[in-house]
């Protein structure tokens, strides 16, 4: 078959040398990029700590460092941070294995239900617990002193005991999510022969499989730690009338305090710093932890692992991870869209004394509910479609043009990681204050900034994934049937890629619209997000409204988790 | 002591194919210190058999022994569990604990078994002198390579003298050279230590250089138990016959004592008819190297190709509508086009009836 | 009008050199294989004439194109080039149906509709897989998936097609089917094939002629694959080529000996004329050794292994293991030898060297 789609080449033939390298454009644009929304920021932070007037002056920080109050909210958040992660770590690996490792029933719904409350809002969560379990007015606490007839509570959970035991909640499914995987991934073989050698099911746990997952455990551990020390929501809401403060919630204190001022925003920046080294040091505890074990143990056949019959424990385990769930899960929402249909807060919950005024106030009456609502739909859409594309660019940089000093571009990208809300929102509001000319501050846009700034590693890091999933022969065959390297881009890559990005958008947009930490310093009187208009609410008061809005705001979560379910499941149909 | 294998059955219920019958009622006896393969197509349940006898499925009708001692009996409800069984196994992907060094590796057994601390160093070093690993005891798996790890799964099969080894594909992983010095060092060790081995393999040339005994297992029942030169020279069906090495398969038609292949305008071809064999089809096998060119004699043929493949000339002739291997060891001076005579030497009968369709052997597969 | 010729092209990935002042000419119309241990610049060679990699030097041209010259500042992009390529890992676009895979390449080229149908299907005709147009390459198993890649660059180009080992994810049945596809199509095209691989079958097989690299990227020998077996310039290409055994041999007063501290075996050949030195090796491959009771040359069986089609045998010489393999159902004529037996090997054709080269790394 001799078909005419032979062509002359020699006429096409052109110079070489003098066209522009499109990969080193690519590479420079990431990079500034990069620069103005990440690492100007931080330096801005250590410029305004140590330089005052154009010279050097170390004695704010060590002011600050020194305070009694803020020595006392490090170790608050260290305290908390610890346990949180070990009760965190315990939990997770508990039920993991019970679910991939036993023979527990319903395994599928009940992997969907231990995901939930990775996707809950935590400072909504604490917000619920409160209504739950507050010294006087909590429910739980009225019932109990009913039924006891004295007036002690059954727990106050505006304590430090409190504040663990909510963000245990909601951050155990880091370990459990990891281990989970990690043991359905096992080589089974790595076990069976374990038994084979004369093992019994309880020494293979204790001798094979355990160890097998400590790289799984560290991993999620490192998670929930570092996710504890710079997280903002459960101790402003559980701490703050208990005078009970963490780095973050200081940091916001002494800003707001302040009113703003830039005394006021010096010293947070200074304590931004103390925050910023303690995650540093638990990052590089994680490093070397990391390092230290990073088996691999997913490869050979895929096969069922042998699973552990449970027998008569079958029913009580089943039993305490559906009562855990209710626990965890159920109550708080429940407590949540009652409350919001209470005519008044403390009101018995029956159904007399309800009404939907609540919704209909916060829906279609407030101004400020409904200017929240459209500014966090608007702020995470837009944050979400600008960070996906940006992502997928640097990624595409980082991964198939891979030019030097691509090690540059991942470090930037990624540092947001590592960087806590509040202090990434401080360093937003000293760059875009007016230090170079543009002032920003109170408008849509800081927020919008910061937003891209803090989820840039999302995407990057998804966008990545699905990259290098595209094999580099996947483009070059394209180009040998004629696609230049922009059409080859076009007609395979993006196609490939596009259920990730997709996916992508879905990881941005849900945790913006439950944003709470960077927005609550950088709103202004007409851009209050979904999660400072809840928080001011319940900060005036008004805890029905508080608990309505926030039932709203759980359900476009809701559709929206769908709705990336939706996504990646159409993925893996292919 | 000899494994038995009663009428074993096995069903796996899936979510997609409902109840699939992976292990059709297997009988099967290997003799104590007996080199055994199994062998077949990938999914065809050899792989199930073996786990059934380790001990990691449970039956679903039979039974299985170890001489006198039970492993398994359905009718009763007994099942040994495997790490009672004390069997050596090395499975595909190696299963070497990445966190271990060579030497806990191997000591693993033993530890469980709770030997003395000598005991336990004097074995694990003769172990390790066995399968060529002495001096790599403090290395860890990730720092060697994937035939001294699957070196160690050896160690650590053969550490606690087990009465039985099973083998699941060991070398299937291994680059071809290795395959061989392997196979070689497992059959080494068991004339040393008279194992009794259950080899699982897809590979026939291994099976069949190491095995005393073998079987053909297609679709979850057994298809030929014997020794690899019976095997390959007597297949009792058509299946083995194409399973073990390249065959030829020439459809003819049978008709008053004269063999006629299809297709070739009513040439018939010079060979007797087996006394039994009464149908008016049939299916003859040849093996490439079995079958003769001449220049003359023999069934008109042309030449349709000649390839030079390193130990052979490969010639292709069509018989009728069907296209012929022939493999020569010397050069018979042939190229394309030449007419030539072709001469079986050897030829199998067999039934034209019994063809499994494509999609049935597919819709039959276990995974 | 597809001669393809590399001048002295370097290519080099930072600091290392990958192939080095290297040169070699494809006629139009052949089939010719470079083959190589892993890694050896092979699938380098293949990438500077398709245009994924720019070589430092030399020169690229194919046909009368000059597609590349460092020198006279000429690259020519891959899309530009005319030329199909057929990977590894098949490269077939898993977002697209078999058809549209095909149909791709002429999409890029601007040819009608009409016309595009045509020869789409025609080339899936060409590769069997007609029946499966409308399928997405996850419901193909690889051995189709390579069909579609392959169906794909023959309407890509009709010049010259790529292939970088191209058979080498394929299990040993298929692999084999799909040599023989690759041989049938490029016979009824006339399409010039270069073929890259580490596996001296497939070349063997299908190649009018090859070279053998070395580690180094060098061209150790060029030619068509027959003469290249049996005429080994050195010990490399020898041991490349198949199996074989190295014996040491040394001459003594004008007669071979096996070289061995404790017994002397002489080794009833003559002596070669174009080594002047005392101590070689003799090679022979173990399907030219033949095995009979009587003979000059004499070792021990300490292994007898029945694979099928061949006896594989292990026969002490003095301190050497001599490999040797027989055709099973000519040996089934000619008697089967016992393990332990005393017997007598025949040499069909020794060659001589004066080293023995490590094959792989």
């Amino acid at each position: 078959m001799r078909a005419k789609v032979v062509r002359p080449i020699s006429d096409l033939a052109r110079k070489d040398g003098l066209k522009i390298d499109t990969g080193q454009i690519l590479m420079i644009i990431s990079a500034v990029i990069l620069f103005i929304t990440v690492a100007l920021p931080m330096v801005m932070i250590i410029y305004n700590v140590f330089f005052y007037k154009g010279t050097f002056d170390w004695r704010l920080f060590a002011e600050i460092l020194t305070h009694p109050d803020n020595l006392m909210a490090m170790w608050n958040t260290i305290k908390i941070a610890f346990l949180v992660t070990v009760f965190g770590t315990i939990t997770g690996l508990f039920f993991a294995w019970l679910i991939a490792r036993s023979d527990i029933p319903l395994k599928g719904l009940m992997k969907s239900l231990f995901t939930i409350p990775y996707m809950f809002p935590p400072f909504i969560g604490a917000m619920a617990w409160g209504l739950l379990l507050a010294p006087r007015s909590g429910y739980i606490n009225k019932l109990y002193m009913a039924l006891t007839g004295g007036n002690q509570p059954l727990f106050n959970i505006n304590s430090v005991a409190g504040i663990i035991f909510v963000e245990l909640c909601y951050y155990f499914p880091f370990v459990f999510i990891q281990v989970a995987s990690a043991l359905e991934r096992m080589d089974p073989t790595l076990e069976e022969s374990a038994r084979i050698a004369g093992a019994g099911q309880l020494t293979v746990i204790r001798k094979i499989t355990l160890p097998l997952v400590v790289p799984a455990i560290a991993a999620g551990a490192m998670l929930i730690l570092i996710s504890t020390l710079s997280h903002f929501g459960v101790p402003a809401i559980l701490g703050f009338s208990n005078n009970i403060f963490t780095l973050p919630t200081k940091i916001y204190e002494l800003i707001y305090k302040s009113a703003g001022s830039f005394e006021g925003i010096r010293q947070g920046a200074s304590l931004s710093i103390l925050l910023v080294l303690v995650v540093v040091l638990a990052l590089a505890l994680q490093r070397r932890i990391l390092r230290a074990g990073r088996y691999d143990i997913i490869r050979g056949k895929s096969m069922r692992p042998m699973l552990i019959k449970l027998r008569h424990f079958k029913i009580p385990m089943l039993l305490v991870c559906l009562l855990f769930i209710a626990v965890i899960v159920l109550l708080p929402l429940v407590i949540i869209f009652l409350v919001g249909f209470l005519k008044a807060y403390g009101l018995p919950l029956k159904l007399e004394y309800m009404t939907v005024k609540n919704y209909q106030h916060v829906l279609f009456i407030s101004k400020m509910a409904r200017d929240a609502m459209k500014n966090s739909v608007v702020l995470s859409i837009s944050a979400a479609i600008i960070t996906m594309f940006v992502g997928t660019m640097i990624a595409y940089v980082i991964v198939k043009i891979n030019p030097k000093g691509k090690g540059i571009l991942e470090v930037l990208g990624l540092l947001p990681y590592s960087i806590p809300g509040i202090v990434l929102a401080v360093g937003v509001i000293l760059t875009w204050s007016g230090s170079f000319k543009i002032n920003l501050y109170n408008t849509f846009w800081i927020i919008l900034i910061a937003y891209i700034a803090r989820y840039m590693a999302f995407s990057l890091k998804s966008a990545s994934a699905s990259l290098e999933q595209v094999h580099n022969s996947l483009e070059e065959a394209a180009r040998s049937c004629g696609a230049s390297h922009f059409e080859s881009l076009l007609d395979i890559t993006l196609p490939l890629i596009r259920p990730g990005m997709i996916a992508g958008f879905f990881l941005i947009f849900l945790p913006a619209m439950r944003e709470l930490t960077t927005s609550i310093l950088l709103y202004g009187p007409f851009t209050r997000t979904l999660g400072v208009a809840i928080y001011a609410i319940k900060e005036e008061g008004n805890m029905v409204q508080a608990s309505a809005l926030s039932g709203i705001a759980i359900l476009i979560i809701i559709l929206g988790e769908m709705a990336l379910r939706l996504v990646t499941r159409e993925r893996r149909g292919k | 002591m000899d494994v038995i294998l009663k009428d074993v059955s096995k069903t796996f219920v899936t979510k997609t194919f409902g109840a699939v019958t992976a292990v059709n009622n297997v009988n099967l006896t290997i003799k104590a210190g007996e080199c055994f393969s199994f062998l077949g197509p990938s999914g065809c349940g050899k792989t199930t058999t073996l786990r059934l006898i380790a001990g990691f499925e449970d039956l679903s009708a039979g039974e299985i022994w170890l001489g006198e001692q039970p492993f398994s009996i359905k009718a009763k409800n007994f099942y040994l569990p495997p790490e009672k069984r004390g069997l050596g196994m090395v499975f595909q992907a190696f299963a070497v604990w990445p966190h271990l060094n060579v030497f806990e590796n191997v000591a693993f057994p033993l530890r469980i078994m709770k030997k003395e601390k000598s005991e336990i160093i004097d074995r694990v070093k003769a172990a390790l002198k066995h399968t060529n690993l002495s001096g790599l005891e403090e290395k860890y798996p990730s720092e060697l390579s994937g035939g001294q790890q699957q070196r160690i799964a050896l160690a650590r099969a053969i550490v606690t003298n087990p009465r039985v080894l099973l083998l699941d594909e060991p070398l299937s992983n291994l680059d071809p050279k290795l395959r061989e010095i392997m196979r070689f060092e497992i059959k080494d060790l068991q004339r040393k230590f008279n194992f009794t081995i259950i080899y699982v393999t897809h590979d026939q040339a291994e099976a069949m250089a190491l095995s005393d005994r073998m079987l053909v297992m297609d679709m979850g029942v057994i298809q030929q138990i014997d020794t690899p030169y019976n095997m390959y020279n007597n297949p009792s069906n058509k299946f083995v016959y194409g399973f073990l090495g390249l065959s030829n398969f020439l459809p003819v038609n049978v008709d008053g004592g004269k063999v006629y292949p299809k297709g070739a305008n009513g040439l018939d071809l010079d060979c007797p008819i087996p006394g039994d064999f009464t149908e008016k089809e049939a299916i003859l096998a040849s093996r490439p190297n079995e079958i003769e060119l001449l220049a003359e004699g023999g069934f008109p043929a042309r030449i349709k190709n000649r390839i030079f493949l390193s130990d052979y000339i490969e010639y292709r002739v069509d018989i009728g509508q069907t296209e012929i291997r022939i493999q020569c060891c010397e050069d018979q001076g042939f190229a394309a086009g030449d007419p030539c005579g072709v001469k079986f030497n050897r030829l199998k009968w067999y039934s034209a009836k019994d063809e499994i369709s494509e999609a049935e052997r597919e819709q039959r597969k276990v995974i | 009008m597809a001669d393809i010729k590399l001048e002295n092209i370097t290519v080099a990935y930072g600091e290392k050199t990958v192939i080095d002042d290297f040169s070699l000419q494809v006629r139009d119309g052949e089939c010719f294989a470079i083959l190589g241990p892993s890694p050896c610049g092979k699938t380098t060679v293949l990438r500077a004439i398709a245009g994924f990699v720019k070589p430092q030097r030399g020169e690229v041209w194919i046909g009368s194109n000059l597609v590349s010259s460092k020198e006279k500042r000429i690259f020519i992009p891959p899309e530009k080039r005319n030329v199909a390529v057929v990977f590894q890992d098949y490269a077939v676009w898993p977002h697209m149906t078999v058809e549209e895979n095909v149909y791709y390449p002429l999409k890029k080229r601007k040819v009608s509709k009409g016309e595009s149908k045509k020869l789409v299907q025609e080339a899936l005709t060409q590769v069997r897989m007609d029946g499966y147009a409308k399928r997405l390459p996850y419901q193909l198993s690889g051995g189709q998936q390579q069909r579609v890649a392959l169906a794909r660059s023959l309407v890509a180009s009709n010049d010259l097609i790529l292939l970088d080992e191209p058979l080498c994810n394929l299990d040993a049945n298929l692999r084999e089917e799909m040599r023989f596809e690759i041989k049938r199509l490029q016979e009824k095209t006339g399409v010039t094939i270069i073929y890259v691989s580490h596996d001296q079958d497939v070349a063997l097989s299908i190649a009018n002629r090859m070279a053998v690299l070395d580690r180094h990227g060098r061209i150790r020998q060029l030619g068509e694959p027959e003469e290249l077996f049996k005429n080994p310039v050195d010990s490399y290409v020898y041991r490349f080529l198949g199996l074989s055994n190295f014996i040491p041999v040394e001459l003594v007063e004008g007669k071979l000996y096996v070289q061995d501290e404790t017994e002397r075996i002489p080794f009833p050949y003559p002596p070669p004329l174009h080594l002047n030195r005392k101590a070689f090796f003799a090679a022979c491959r173990p399907m030219n050794i033949r095995l009979s009771r009587e003979g000059n040359l004499k070792g021990r069986l300490k292994r007898v292994i029945f694979l099928g089609n061949i006896y594989e045998y292990r026969v002490q010489l003095g301190k050497y293991e001599i490999r040797v393999q027989q055709d099973a159902f000519s040996a089934s004529r000619n008697g089967v030898f016992k393990e332990g037996e005393i017997c007598a090997l025949t040499l069909k054709d020794p060659r001589y060297y004066e080293d023995v080269e490590e094959v792989s790394s």
